[in-house]
């Protein structure tokens, strides 16, 4: 039995940088373009959740293992894996793993998934945060993203893309490197890592060109990613496949994704291919990896289902990038530019028993339905407010339902990494409200009625501990202010900066 | 089952406050034995003839030692009670169960709070080890969300919601200009209040009450010994006290225009007192301005004003020291100072000054001379939707 990917999600913040931005200020770098940058409130975790949710959005079926891939982990000793694993609402059967400390480990982790496809279906989710030092190329070129692949037997899980090939080769060579710690990378000398990276490569890709048993002008779409600019170059115009054939790089709009750049380029060229299409990807990083893809007659139906339900593409999520990032915020955000914090208590470290005990909540936003009358509770309760029954509650998971803005404030006085903290009361669509904070919106858009969507991030850091939280934000793709809601309880409490 | 309450069963016959401010040179003991000493002498009664104690604070102590060490009490009983930001007339609403009881003879209710050691501007609250899923919104943000879902109820827009916020602070800090023991005894004008640094929502720095230290403390004794040590006592009319389901976070049927504990609150003690119009009968009433749309809200909550109009009556006067309603003649929260624990026995003070012709003559309010003899406290703690509400009443007659 074949075994392939089932489904795909991805995920890109909401944020771009643009590079005339740092420029501006450092007067360094070529101004064109822009990288997608991670608020303030996401970690790789939390861009892992996102592209999870939206591979699992259609359901139903869900993995036997998840295996997360990222170079720059929430956790040392702690898996980050078993966070994903929570904030999915995955079965506790599940298992779950990192791999964790090099891009190279993310496409080996779906070539893992796929090839333990056929026995157990397997998720695996690969995130990337990529951080340098301020006027360098790293913070320039790179970008944040995530992407996640559930992977299962083709026959029965109705795989939209098949693996039909596979080649590796590995060499032990110092090309880009950091100490655990250090919050940039250190490259050697350019043209070094060039000569290494373009004959792994092309003995990586004739590899699994062979092992699939196609010829080079067979290919569809080819995928040629990795960290070293020069090598990819270099080793792309090398393949022997027609330029068309060439997959976009994103480097313009969104940046290289790191170890997230494969998986996202592939979730794109999944969302345009049409069935029986050979797709390569090739990985260079620490050697080079290719795996052969053939796509099925399961794929416009998944594609045209994802359109239907509103998970967005990578196009879209290219075209819907907030441009207005100053030099200043991205700095902030990542801990470069030190921003004297309200003078407020910080914030306290999460208990370990009571975060346990209110797992459900708060990783996979369930709440509770009373199973009498019918209201929603959140954060669920025992006993219902409407009809005062006791125990009689169902679980429901309320992660990827959308609500309504009922009212909100502006608090300039809340602890916050970048204040000041919007507060939002949402009325959630069929039932139930909740009071949480509002993510990825500036002030002067804020409306009574606005549609929201939950998302997962982290709240903030506290002697060591991450406490990952869910918010509101914007619904992707709804208009800034929507028409005003049937029963709106106030308007704006402030649009004042 | 019904709530009865205790009218004119026990009355209070000696109060102390001290001044309330920013009061760096002095401790907690020191406002205690100050509040304490000040509450005794006014009653005749030795601090150590008193019969028991109790005691509110909500973030600056633990039990009833915190009372008895600096006062070298000879083994009184002393409670410590906490409910928010209505800890103080906790205090006082036990206090006078226990002697209408009969247990005790005579009891003290005394508040205090030491805010300004903390090292921070605002409160900073009691936080126990959590799940880190609070949205961890300051007080300001929570009470803000009453002013633009007010004004969109009831069709005031934007620039007038701000003056109707920023009236309610120019009078409470009108009438504190002329209280010798307020927190801030000047005059604000409109504008500077108006145009303030936003803390939240559309609220600005004066739309907040003070951060304060401060204690006041009252005895009470059983109505029939009331005069053996004063002559003109103030008599308990009506003690109510409601804590809600905290359903306004999670009920999509709230609207943030009305807080439901003080409607409830305030039904059941004009029950306990035979109060049916209320605007009419009360002489002064002392409420809970932790925020100036808090002190606007509550104007239709205890039925002052009818719902939607109470802004108008706002801008018209009705509840200047000088209106038909005189609303925290002595300054309220707003520039009285609010140390939680004293809050509610503060406002009692205000009372106890007003209520038996106490008032210095230019603050005297002109109700008293017009013959209305009660006297309102109202204090709430929590935010919009979640809060523990009290309301008392108190008279200068009994049977009235």
């Amino acid at each position: 039995m074949n075994a392939g990917i089932v489904t795909w999600g991805t995920y890109l913040p909401y944020w771009r940088l643009q590079r005339a931005a740092i420029a501006q200020v450092l007067g360094s770098g070529p101004p064109k373009g822009s990288r997608a940058v991670a608020s303030y409130d996401e970690d790789t975790t939390t861009l892992g959740v996102e592209a999870g949710r939206r591979a699992l959005a259609l359901g139903p079926a869900m993995p036997d293992d998840l295996l997360f891939s990222t170079p720059a982990p929430g956790y040392l000793d702690k898996t980050s894996a078993t966070t994903l694993h929570a904030a999915l609402g995955l079965d506790r059967a599940c298992a779950a793993y990192d791999f964790a400390g090099s891009p190279r480990s993310a496409l080996g982790t779906l070539l893992m998934a796929l090839q333990s496809a056929p026995a157990r279906r397997t998720l695996a989710i690969v995130s990337d945060l990529r951080t340098g030092l301020a006027g360098g190329a790293e913070e320039r070129d790179a970008g944040d993203g995530a992407a996640a692949f559930l992977c299962g037997a083709d026959g029965a899980d109705g795989a939209v893309a098949e693996l039909v090939g596979r080649g590796s080769a590995s060499d032990e060579f110092l090309d880009r490197w950091r100490v655990p710690g250090e919050t940039d990378s250190h490259v050697w000398e350019e043209r070094f890592g060039e000569e290494m990276y373009v004959p792994l490569a092309r003995e990586a890709f004739a590899a699994a060109l062979k092992d699939a048993g196609i010829a080079e002008s067979d290919i569809d779409h080819a995928i040629v990613t990795g960290l070293h600019l020069r090598a990819v170059k270099a080793v792309t115009g090398g393949l022997g496949v027609s330029a068309a054939a060439i997959a976009p790089d994103l480097l313009a709009s969104v940046g290289n994704l790191g170890a997230a750049q494969a998986g996202v380029a592939l979730a794109d060229v999944l969302e345009r291919a049409l069935p029986g299409q050979l797709i390569v990807v090739l990985s260079l990083a620490d050697g080079a990896d290719a795996l052969v893809l053939r796509t099925t007659d399961a794929l416009p139906a998944a594609q045209a289902a994802r359109q239907a339900a509103g998970v967005p593409t990578v196009a879209e999520q290219v075209a819907a990038g907030r441009s207005d990032l100053s030099y200043a915020a991205f700095l902030a955000w990542r801990g470069q530019l030190h921003r004297e914090p309200p003078r407020r208590p910080d914030p306290e470290r999460p208990g370990a028993p009571i975060v346990h005990r209110s797992e459900a909540w708060k990783y996979a936003f369930s709440a509770s339905r009373c199973a009498v009358c019918g209201f929603r509770h959140l954060p669920p309760t025992r006993v219902c407010l409407e009809c005062h029954s006791v125990d009689q509650m169902q679980p429901e998971r309320l992660a990827d339902v959308r609500g309504t803005i009922a009212t909100f404030t502006v608090d300039h006085l809340a602890y916050s990494l970048s204040p000041p903290v919007v507060g939002v009361i949402v009325d959630f669509d069929g039932g139930g409200r909740y009071r949480c904070e509002m993510t990825d919106v500036s002030v002067p858009e804020l409306a009574i009625g606005s549609r929201v969507e939950m998302t997962f991030r982290r709240i903030y850091t506290a002697l060591g501990v991450h406490n990952y939280f869910w918010k509101a934000r914007p619904l992707q793709g709804a208009p800034v202010v929507p028409e005003p809601a049937s029963t709106p309880a106030s308007t704006p409490a402030s649009t004042k900066e | 089952m019904a709530s009865r309450g205790i009218r004119d069963r026990v009355a209070i016959i000696g109060m102390g406050c001290t001044k309330f401010g920013e009061l760096w040179n002095k401790g907690i003991d020191d406002l205690l034995t100050d509040a304490a000493v000040e509450a005794a002498a006014s009653a005749g009664l030795p601090i150590h003839d008193i019969d028991a104690f109790w005691l509110g604070t909500m973030t600056s102590s633990v039990s009833g030692i915190t009372l008895s060490r600096p006062l070298k009490l000879d083994y009184k009983p002393v409670t410590r009670v906490e409910n928010f930001c209505a800890t103080g007339s906790e205090a006082f609403r036990n206090a006078c169960y226990a002697v209408a009881s009969g247990a005790y003879d005579t009891a003290m209710a005394i508040g205090v709070e030491k805010l300004k050691d903390t090292g921070y501007s605002g409160l900073t609250g009691i936080r126990a080890v959590g799940d880190g899923t609070d949205p961890g919104l300051s007080s300001p943000a929570a009470f803000s969300f009453l002013a633009p879902s007010y004004g969109h109820k009831y069709g005031v827009d934007k620039a007038q919601m701000k003056e109707v916020m920023s009236r309610i602070a120019f009078k409470n800090h009108q009438n504190g200009a002329l209280n010798p023991r307020a927190q801030f005894q000047k005059e604000i004008s409109m504008e500077t209040i108006s145009k303030a640094p936003l803390v939240a929502g559309e609220l600005g720095v004066f739309d907040c009450s003070g951060v304060s230290d401060g204690s006041a403390a009252a005895i009470i004794c059983r109505v029939e010994d009331a005069h053996k040590y004063c002559a003109n006592p103030l008599y308990v009319k009506a003690l109510s006290f409601v804590s809600g389901p905290a359903a306004g976070p999670i009920d999509p049927g709230y609207d943030y225009t009305t807080f439901p504990e003080v409607v409830r609150s305030a039904e059941d003690a004009y029950q306990q007192a035979g109060i049916t119009d209320p605007r009419a009968q009360l002489a002064m009433a002392e409420v809970h301005d932790c925020f100036t749309p808090t002190e606007l809200v509550l104007m239709e909550d205890m039925g002052f004003a009818t719902r939607g109009t109470a802004w108008k009556e706002v801008l018209a006067g009705t509840f200047d020291r000088d209106g038909e309603l005189p609303v925290n003649p002595d300054g309220g929260l707003k520039s009285f100072g609010h140390p939680i624990g004293a809050s509610g026995l503060r406002m009692l003070f205000e009372c106890w000054l007003q209520l038996r012709g106490e008032a210095p003559p230019e603050r005297q309010i002109a109700t008293v001379s017009q013959g209305r003899t009660l006297g309102l406290t109202h204090n709430l703690g929590g935010a919009p939707g979640e809060c523990v509400s009290f309301v008392g009443i108190v008279g200068s007659e009994l049977g009235d």
